[in-house]
Order: C-alpha cells, then structure tokens, then sequence
C-alpha cells in the first residue's frame, strides 16, 4: 500500500491498513475485518445465506460468538431448565449453538466462564486490540473504538459478507474530531461526558463521520469511561468513535487472554502508541465541548441527544416530536425532572456493565436502601464482571439495599428477554436508548450514569449524585 | 440478494415524526426469529396496537399497504441499532422506498441490501411530499429523479455501486465472494495463512 506523507488520522491510519482492493468512482473498498464479534440476534439469517449457497466461514479463527440479547438473566429452575421468554428465544440461542459448531467458531455460551455481553466480554478478553477493524452485528460495537481499534455495527446481511469473506465493502467515511478539554469535576463520569457529547452533536449530528474523541479530559478517562464514551457514538448516528490508544490502553491489554504476550507485547505497544494522528492531521468537522462545564448528566425525551444536567429545566419543546416526546415522557417544558417518582433503576448493559460501573453504583449505596417504590436490576455486562464484582462483595451491596443481582446480558437495555420496564413506568437506567418502548411497550427512560441511577433509587427521584458522595466523604472524614 | 429496482409509481404515505428509530419500526421482543420473512405484522407494531393487541386508529391500520409503497418520513429516520429487520420489516408490509431529509447511516446500508430504496432528499423536496400525501409520485433511479404531477423533478443521489445493484439485481455477496483472490493476496502480505 502506498501512503501519501501528509500527516493521518488515527482512522486514516487504520483504515489504510485494511485496505485489501482500494474504492474507485464504480465500487467501494474492500475493507479486511481483523475480529468479527456475533451474537444470537443478528446472525441465524446470516449464517443460513451462507449456508445456502454452500459457503463455508472464511476465517473461524477470527470470529468470536456469545450469547446476550435474548437470554434470561435468572438462573435455571431445579431441572436445569432456563427460565427463557419464550420458544423463539430459546430457539435463536440454540441456533447460535448450532451455527458455531458447524463452523468451528469459538462460542462464550451457557457453560463459558467468559460469556457476556459482547461489547464487554470481547475488550476483557483482549481480543480487542488497537488498530484492528472490528464488527459486530451491533450498532453498539464503536465501544471497542475505546482501544484505538476502528469498529462499527453492521446488518445481518453484512454479517453474512463477512462471515464468507472476512471483508465489507466500505465507503471512506468522513472523519469528525471531538475535543474536550479540561479537567471533570468530581462526580462526573464517561457516561456523563457520552450524554454531553451526544447532546452537543444532535441526534443524527454524526451521520456520515467516524468520531475521533481528544483533549485532556478524554486522556483523564479511564478505559472503562473511554468504552462508556465510544459506545454512545452511534447515539449521534457515528458510525464509529474512536480514542488514541496511550499508556492506559497497554496497561489495560497487558496480560489479557488474547493479547500479544511478553516480547510480542512490546513490540505491539510500541507499534499502538505510533497509531495516534499526526499532528497537522485534518479532519472533516471539529467539535469543541468544555469538559470542565460537565455536569451528571439525565435525559428528558426520547432521544439520548436530550440529555440536559440533574436538575435543569427541560427547554421548550421546537417541534410536534419534540412535543410528541415530552407528552410521552410526562414532562413539561420549564420544570425540571427531579419531582417524577422513579419505578425501576437499570444498571448494567455495553455502555455501564462493567466492573467500575458498579463499584461506582455500589458506593453510593453501601450502607443504604433503596426507595419502597422503587425496583432496582443489576445486570453485570458479562460473567467475569459478575465474578469479580461478587468477590469484592458489590452482590452484598446492592441485595442488602434491596436490588436484583442477576446474571450476565443485555436484559433491560433491550428488554428482549423478558426484563423490562413496565407501561408508563419511569426507569432510570445505564444503558444507552431512552427511544420509546426501547424498555417494554410504554416504558419512560432516563438515561443516566450508574452513581446517577444509584443515587435515584435511594431518592426514589432522580438524583445527583454527588449529593451522596459528599456525604460519603463526610462520612469517611468523621 | 435485493429485488431489481428501476422505476416505481405509488401513492405517498407520510409519516412526520423526527427520529424514527429502529426500536418503533419493529420492536425488539419480535427479534427472537431466525428467518427474514413475516415481519410486516411487527412494522410499527406498538403504534398500531394497544396493549391489548386491539388496533388502534394508526393510518398504518387503515391503507393498503400495496397501494402506499413509498414511505415520507421525518428528518433523520432508521437510526438505533443496527437490526436488519427493520428494513425486512417495512418491505413485508409493503413498501420499496424511504424518503427523508436524513437517513442513518446503518439502515441505509440495510436497506439497499434488500432492495428497499432509501432516499435522502432536501427540505423543500420533503416539504412538497408531505403537502401532498398520498398522490402518485414516480421514483426513478435510472434518472435519479422524484417526479409529482407537473412539479420539475426533483434529484437525488445514491451511491453508485449500490445504484448498479439495485438496477441489475447484483448479488453483492456473490460480487464479494469474486474479490477472493484480492483477499487472501491481502492475507499473504500481512504474512498470514490463508
Ligand atoms: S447491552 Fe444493549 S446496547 Fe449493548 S449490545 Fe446489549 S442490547 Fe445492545
């Protein structure tokens, strides 16, 4: 491959990478995919093209599958029998089984320790690396983007293009760099920072762009808060959100299953850290958000772009959907939302199921109960996350202020599999999308990050959460 | 493999909402199937049922479907998850084209691997449709061109390879599949087994 000297993104240099057959005016590149990441939900039509036209999975080895949307989240019965939401479900799963015994593709299922949801379990596993192309037939896969990795949901029919030939076919998508500078306050997390950046891109603001996240307060980030951030791209209609890998990356790596061990390790260190953009690089759009002026963040409508801080007033609707979307969220223009009694508090899903999600959840509920009123789910994002979470003793937190500790998968966030948000009721949750009925027909969701959604179901409204974790201090102070 | 498409004559249906996303076009507890076909009884399902499975007085009750094959929406539709069935969805109820001043980038994926034309048009375009919904409008991709009664066509852009699969009935999978050699010459040279 040929590479003109002018300085390149960090998506130019991945993209270029992967370049098998370049794009001309006629068609579109040929774009090599590095890990393909399946669930149950998206792939049985895939897997049954392929099968018909008798081809076979061009490179098992790079595609990795696990089960979580439509899987039960309790335990089996005595029987051993899953308690599944209905027969398709139960159905969808086995297929997944099916699909990758046939083809020789290593499966995260029921008796894997590893299971989870994918956008966690592929990260933990190390299978996600800087400067790989990943996809997933999941529009939440810019997740892995968090490793400098450039990763993007695709449909089923690409599933299947990829499956047989391990490439797309790809347009060069624009590229847009959104800065945010400055240092966040105490309190405020990725997920906070994610509804900041959704709110000031739009809804549909990053159509068309692969968003590259800078500035010092993205390097302040966690791997985990950089995930939470890149995950929510696709919530501005990005295709892909992507963070320079940096010495958080390689210490987060280090050690992983799947990554590159002892001297190997190195040498691939050295060559993520040469991935950052140039400088000089150019970008399509600029985007500048003051990280400083960050406050924890919850939404009011029905769009994850409507996130506003804990406490402001809802603005004036600008349309019959704005209106739509309040009349569907009971709120009114001018009030804040902090009055309307809370039903359910979500935590878990690919944007805040991780380990750090709940440590942060749990220490603003240790000690304490949860509202009468309020149900409260705790979904880790994947089975290690469980482990772990369970050997701190977060299980004992959250059941002794009164939560649901269940297993692994996306659950609520999709309510696919018989969790869910009844009608009418308001949900406080982590997860991504507060779209209508996202969480059960008729079911309100705000969407918050998980000392926010700890916080509102102490209250029983939703809540800053920094309210507690003052308290807290004070606590650990006296 | 996506149904040809050349030109298309319908009536208009409309659909202002902003933001239509994936979840309201087919929610996801009917995503538990293994097959492509049947959805079009889940298109839009929570807006045309109550929580009784009782209709309700949604237009998408009262047309017939094969009559209103091209759907007028609001800015910035089919955007959400990345679920193919949305777009299985709207075809099985009926229709073969979406227009928008704005569409997801996914879905327009989705959608042109299946024949179902998405078509992004300005707001003065959009404007004309709504005002005029359910009249005859001519969408054709050889020219690119909306045409309504007298009104001067309007243009539209789509990308061309995606163009020439509809046209031809190109199977891009198959197309794909005939890059195998370029594929593994790709593998060799990053020094892999193919
Ligand atoms: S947790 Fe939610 S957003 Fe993430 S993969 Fe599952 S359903 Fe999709």
């Amino acid at each position: 491959m040929t590479q003109s000297n002018s300085p390149r993104t960090l998506f130019d240099k991945v993209w270029d990478a992967h370049v098998a057959t370049p794009e001309s005016e006629a068609s579109p590149a040929v774009l090599y995919i590095d890990l393909h990441l399946v669930h149950e939900v998206t792939s049985p039509q895939a897997f049954s093209e392929i099968a018909a036209r008798g081809l076979k999975v061009r490179r098992p080895d790079r595609t990795y599958a696990t089960l979580d949307h439509s899987t039960p989240t309790l335990p089996p019965n005595a029987q051993g029998e899953r308690p599944y939401v209905s027969a398709a479900a139960k159905a969808q799963v086995a297929t997944l089984e099916e699909n990758c015994a046939t083809h020789g593709i290593r499966l995260a299922g029921w008796e894997s320790a590893d299971r989870g949801v994918v956008h966690v379990m592929a990260p933990e596993l190390g299978l996600t690396q800087p400067g790989m192309t990943v996809v997933c037939g999941d529009s939440h896969t810019a997740t892995h983007g968090a490793f400098g990795a450039l990763a993007f949901g695709i449909g089923t029919s690409e599933v299947a293009h990829v499956l047989a030939t391990q490439c797309l076919l790809q347009r060069k998508p624009k590229t847009m760099r959104v800065t945010v500078d400055g240092a966040l306050q105490a309190g405020v997390s990725g997920k906070d920072v994610a509804l900041a950046a959704v709110a000031a891109l739009g809804f549909g603001g990053g159509t068309g762009h692969v968003i590259e996240y800078a500035g010092a307060a993205i390097r302040g980030l966690d791997m985990e808060g950089r995930m939470t951030l890149c995950n929510m791209s696709i919530e501005a209609g990005a295709r892909a959100g992507m963070i320079a890998p940096d010495e958080k990356t390689i210490a987060w790596l280090k050690g992983r299953r799947h990554a590159p061990q002892g001297a190997a390790f190195e040498a691939a260190a050295d060559a993520w850290l040469a991935l950052a953009s140039d400088p000089g690089a150019r970008y399509d759009k600029e985007v500048r958000i003051d990280g400083a002026a960050i406050a924890p963040m919850a939404t009011y409508g029905t769009t994850p772009d409507t996130g506003i801080a804990i406490g402001a007033r809802v603005p004036q609707a600008r349309s019959t959907s704005d209106e739509r979307a309040l009349a569907y969220m009971g709120f009114a223009a001018g009030e804040a939302t902090t009055n309307e009694p809370v039903d359910v508090v979500f935590i878990g899903s690919c944007t805040n199921g991780r380990l750090g999600d709940l440590r942060a959840a749990a220490e603003i509920l240790r000690g304490r109960t949860i509202a009468p009123r309020v149900r409260m789910v705790v979904a880790p994002g994947s089975e290690s996350v469980r482990r772990l979470a369970e050997a701190e003793g977060l299980d004992a937190v959250f059941r002794e202020a009164g939560a649901e500790w269940r297993l692994s998968g996306c659950s609520m966030c999709l309510a696919m599999n018989g969790d869910f948000v009844a009608p009418g009721q308001l949900a406080v949750s982590t997860s991504n999308r507060n779209f209508e009925g996202r969480q059960g027909k008729g079911a309100r969701t705000i969407l918050a990050s998980p000392a926010t959604a700890a916080a509102s179901a102490i209250r029983g409204l939703l809540t800053d959460p920094r309210e507690f974790m003052d308290a807290t201090k004070e606590a650990a102070h006296a | 493999m996506p149904e040809k498409f050349t030109t298309l004559t319908s009536k208009t249906l409309v659909l202002t909402q902003e933001n239509i996303d994936t979840d309201q076009i087919i929610p996801a507890r009917f995503l538990t199937t293994t097959r492509r076909d049947g959805l079009g009884k889940h298109a839009f399902h929570d807006w045309r049922y109550d929580a009784d499975g009782g209709e309700t007085n949604s237009i998408l009750n009262e047309i017939d479907p094969s009559a209103r094959r091209i759907l007028v929406a609001g800015h910035n539709f089919g955007c959400g998850s990345s679920r193919e069935h949305a777009p299985w969805a709207l075809m099985d109820y009926g229709f073969r084209v979406v227009i928008s001043t704005d569409i997801a980038d996914i879905f327009t994926s989705n959608a042109l691997k299946n024949g179902l034309l998405p078509i992004v048009v300005d707001g003065e375009t959009h404007a004309d449709l709504v005002a005029h919904e359910g009249q005859d409008v001519t969408i054709d991709l050889e020219q690119c061109e909306i045409r309504r009664g007298n009104r001067a066509p309007a243009t539209f852009t789509i990308e061309p390879f995606a163009r020439q699969c509809l046209m031809e009935g190109v199977d891009t999978l198959g197309w794909l599949a005939g890059k195998a050699a370029d594929i593994a010459a790709f593998e060799r040279a990053r020094g892999e087994a193919a």
